[in-house]
C-alpha cells in the first residue's frame, strides 16, 4: 500500500503500461542495428532529450517558486544561431569549431537566462510576465535572425548531437543524462537543493537566515536558459536545420506537465529531479503511442487529455480515497 | 466621411465610365484624374508568417515594378482590424484595384461594399473570404489545394498502372482543420479511389513541421512493416520523413516512394538528388497574373470569378533543370 501512495507510483506504472502497448505495436521494440540500439525503446529517449533538459531546467526554476515561459523561444534562438554560424563555416564538417559555435549558441541561451533571472529578482517583476516577454520577443528574435528562411546546415559533427550514438545509446539522451546527473549531484550532494527549496519557501525568510536569495533565483534562470539553448541545439540538429517558427513551440507547457506529474509542487519549495525525468518521458511515450497505435489526427490532443487527467486523478489522494473508499464500503455492506 | 465617401465613389465611378469609354485602351489617356495614367494597386498582406509568403510578397513587389505600376503595400502583420483600415485607406486614396489575401474568412461585407460603392474593383489572392454577395468582388485567384492532391494521386496511379500488387501508402496530413490540410487529403483520396490496390494504411498530423514529420514517420516505421509510399502534405513534413527514414537504414526515393506538395527550395534539392520522387508545385509566384488581372479589372473587362495560380509538377529531372532557378 505504501509504494501505492509513492508520488512516483501511477506515472512510473502509467509509463510501463504504455511502454507495454508499444512493445507489440512495433516490429522492432528493441534491437541491435548497425552497431548500436535501434526500435521504438530508444526513439523514446533519443525523442525525448529536448523535454528531459527543458523539464530539468523548468523544475528548478519552479522550486524556487517561479516559472520560465521562454524556454521555447530560447531553443528557437539557440538553434538559430548554431545554424547560421555553422552555415559560414568554411568546413561544416570541422568538429572544433562546431563545438565552439554549439558553445556559443549556449552561451546566447544563458545571457537570455540571466535577462529573465534579473527581471525577476532585481527588478522584481512577476515570473509569468518576467518571461512571458521573452517568449514573445525571443521568437520573433529568431525570425529576424533567420530572416524568417529555415536555415539548412549539412555539418556531420552537429547532426551527431540529436542523430549520433556512443556505446549502442543515443548521444541525444546521454547528453540529457549528463545534464540530469549533474544537477542530481549538484542539488543532492551539496547544500545547493536545501538552499532553492527554502528560497521557494520563502525568499525573505531565507534571506533574514543568510541565503543569498537574489543570487539563487537569477542562477536558476540561467540554467534553465542554458538548458532550453542545449535542447534547442538537439531539437534542430535533429532535423538539420533551424525552424525558428515551429522550434520549441508549446514546449513550456509540456515541460510544466512533467515537471508536476513528477511531484514538483507549483507554488515551490519541494521538487522532484527523478520525478521530472519520468514526466518527461512519459510525455513523449505518450507521442509515439499515439501514432503506433494509430490514434486519428483529430482524436490525438482528446487522448493525451484523457491520459494525463487519468494520471493525475490517480495522483490525487482525496480521488482514491473517495473511489477505492466506496469500493470498499460497498464491499463491506454486503458482508 | 460621408463627403469624402460621396466623393471618392463618384470618382471611382468616373474613373471606370472613362475606360470603359477608351475601350479598355488602357494607360493612354489621363482617365480619372491621374495624371500620368499609371494603374495604381493596393495590397494588403495578411503578414510575413513563413517563407511561402515572402516569396509571395516578394513576387507581387517584383511584378508590379515589372509592368510599370504603382504598388502601395501594406502589411497587415496578421490582424484583420488592420487590414480593414489599409483596404479604407486605398478606397480613400482612390487606387485604381485593391488586391489582398484575407487574414480570416469572414467579417469583410462592410469594407468590401465600401470599395464596392466606390466603384474600385477588388481581387482576392490565395484566400477566400466567405461572403455571400459574389459582387463584392471580381475574382480570387489561388491555388486550388483538392486539386494539388488529385495530381499527387494521379502521378501514383499512373506509375502502378496495369500493376496489382498492393501499394500501401502512409500519409502525413498537415494542421488539423486547415484548409490544405482537409483539401489536399481529399483530393489525394479520389485520385486513388478506382485503384483498390493503393491503399492508404496510415495518416497522422505532422503538423506542417520538419520535426513533427520526421518524429510521425518515425513512429510509423516502427508500427507499419510495409511502407511503399509517402504522401507528405508539404514538403517540411516530406524532408523530416527522410531523415526518420535514412535512421531506420531504408533508402527515400527508392524503398520508400516520397510524394509531397509544395515545392520549397529544399524540397527542390532533395527531388534532384533522388531523395523525394514526386513534388506538386503550390507557387506563391503569382505576381504576374495578379497584375494581368489588375489590368483587367480596371479596364472593365470581365474575369473568371475564380482563377488558379499556374501551377505545375515536377519529376526528378524537371527537378534538376528548375533548380538553379529556384527562387524561394
Amino acid at each position: 500500500m505504501t509504494i501505492v501512495k509513492n508520488r512516483l507510483f501511477w506515472p512510473v506504472a502509467i509509463l510501463v503500461a504504455l511502454l507495454i502497448v508499444n512493445l507489440f505495436t512495433s516490429n522492432q521494440f528493441i534491437t541491435l542495428q548497425d552497431g548500436h540500439l535501434f526500435g521504438a525503446l530508444i526513439d523514446i529517449l533519443r525523442g525525448s532529450a529536448p523535454l528531459i533538459l527543458v523539464a530539468l531546467g523548468m523544475t528548478l526554476v519552479i522550486s524556487t517558486g517561479g516559472i520560465d515561459l521562454s524556454v521555447g523561444s530560447v531553443m528557437a534562438i539557440s538553434g538559430a544561431v548554431a545554424c547560421l554560424l555553422i552555415k559560414d563555416l568554411g568546413d561544416q564538417n570541422a568538429t572544433g569549431s562546431v563545438l565552439l559555435i554549439m558553445g556559443v549558441a549556449i552561451a546566447v541561451s544563458a545571457a537570455l537566462g540571466l535577462w529573465n533571472g534579473s527581471l525577476v529578482a532585481v527588478v522584481g517583476i512577476q515570473p509569468i510576465i518576467a518571461t512571458l516577454i521573452l517568449m514573445v520577443a525571443g521568437r520573433g528574435l529568431a525570425q529576424l535572425v533567420t530572416d524568417g528562411q529555415i536555415i539548412n546546415v549539412q555539418s556531420s559533427p552537429y547532426a551527431t548531437v540529436a542523430t549520433g550514438f556512443f556505446l549502442t545509446l543515443p548521444v541525444a539522451f546521454l547528453i540529457a543524462m549528463a545534464a540530469v546527473a549533474l544537477i542530481l549531484v549538484l542539488t543532492r550532494r551539496t547544500a545547493l537543493g536545501l538552499l532553492l527549496e527554502s528560497v521557494g519557501g520563502s525568499p525573505s525568510a531565507s534571506r533574514l537566515a543568510g541565503i543569498r536569495a537574489k543570487r539563487i533565483t537569477v542562477m536558476v534562470y540561467v540554467v534553465s536558459g542554458a538548458f532550453a539553448g542545449l535542447a534547442g541545439l538537439i531539437y534542430s540538429a535533429n532535423i538539420k536545420s533551424a525552424d525558428s517558427i515551429a522550434a520549441g513551440n508549446l514546449i513550456e507547457l509540456d515541460a510544466i506537465l512533467a515537471v508536476v506529474i513528477g511531484g514538483t509542487a507549483l507554488i515551490g519549495g519541494r521538487f522532484s529531479i527523478a520525478g521530472t525525468v519520468v514526466g518527461a518521458i512519459l510525455i513523449q511515450t505518450l507521442q509515439v503511442t499515439v501514432v503506433s497505435i494509430g490514434v486519428p489526427s483529430k482524436a490525438t490532443l482528446l487522448f493525451k487529455a484523457v491520459v494525463v487527467v487519468v494520471l493525475c486523478l490517480s495522483q490525487s489522494a482525496t480521488f482514491r480515497e473517495k473511489v477505492f473508499g466506496r469500493f470498499k464500503l460497498r464491499s463491506e455492506v454486503p458482508a | 466621411m460621408r463627403v469624402k465617401v460621396m466623393a471618392a465613389a463618384l470618382t471611382g465611378l468616373l474613373a471606370v465610365s472613362t475606360l470603359a469609354g477608351c475601350g479598355g485602351g488602357g494607360d493612354s489617356g489621363s482617365g480619372g484624374g491621374k495624371d500620368d495614367g499609371k494603374l495604381v494597386l493596393g495590397f494588403s498582406q495578411v503578414g510575413a508568417e513563413s517563407g511561402w509568403r515572402t516569396a509571395n510578397t516578394k513576387s507581387i513587389q517584383d511584378a508590379a515594378a515589372a509592368a510599370g505600376y504603382e504598388l502601395k503595400f501594406s502589411d497587415a502583420q496578421g490582424k484583420q482590424e488592420k487590414q480593414i483600415e489599409a483596404i479604407r485607406s486605398f478606397i480613400t486614396q482612390k487606387v485604381d484595384v485593391i488586391a489582398f489575401s484575407p487574414v480570416v474568412t469572414s467579417g469583410w461585407d462592410s469594407v468590401l461594399k465600401d470599395a464596392k460603392d466606390a466603384g474600385i474593383p477588388v481581387i482576392l489572392t490565395d484566400r477566400a473570404v466567405d461572403s455571400q454577395d459574389k459582387s463584392l468582388y471580381k475574382t480570387f485567384l489561388g491555388s486550388d489545394f483538392v486539386k494539388e492532391g488529385k495530381e499527387a494521386g494521379d502521378w501514383l496511379v499512373k506509375q502502378n498502372e496495369g500493376k496489382t500488387d498492393p501499394v500501401n501508402v502512409v500519409e502525413l496530413q498537415g494542421t488539423v482543420g486547415a484548409a490544405p490540410a482537409i483539401d489536399r487529403q481529399k483530393g489525394f483520396a479520389e485520385a486513388i479511389k478506382a485503384n483498390p490496390n493503393i491503399k492508404i494504411v496510415k495518416s497522422q498530423s505532422g503538423n506542417f513541421t520538419r520535426a513533427e514529420g520526421k518524429t510521425v514517420m518515425e513512429g510509423i516505421l516502427q508500427s507499419t512493416p510495409d511502407i511503399d509510399v509517402l504522401y507528405a502534405h508539404n514538403d517540411d513534413m516530406g524532408l523530416g520523413a527522410i531523415e526518420a527514414i535514412e535512421a531506420a537504414g531504408k533508402k527515400p526515393g527508392k524503398d520508400i516512394q516520397i510524394i509531397t506538395v509544395d515545392a520549397v527550395k529544399d524540397g527542390m534539392q532533395a527531388l534532384a538528388d533522388g531523395k523525394i520522387n514526386f513534388i506538386v508545385e503550390c507557387s506563391p509566384l503569382l505576381g504576374p497574373q495578379l497584375m494581368d488581372l489588375a489590368k483587367k479589372v480596371k479596364a472593365g473587362e470581365t474575369v473568371d470569378p475564380r482563377i488558379l495560380t499556374e501551377e505545375t509538377t515536377f519529376t526528378q529531372e524537371q527537378a534538376k533543370a528548375a533548380l538553379p532557378d529556384r527562387k524561394y
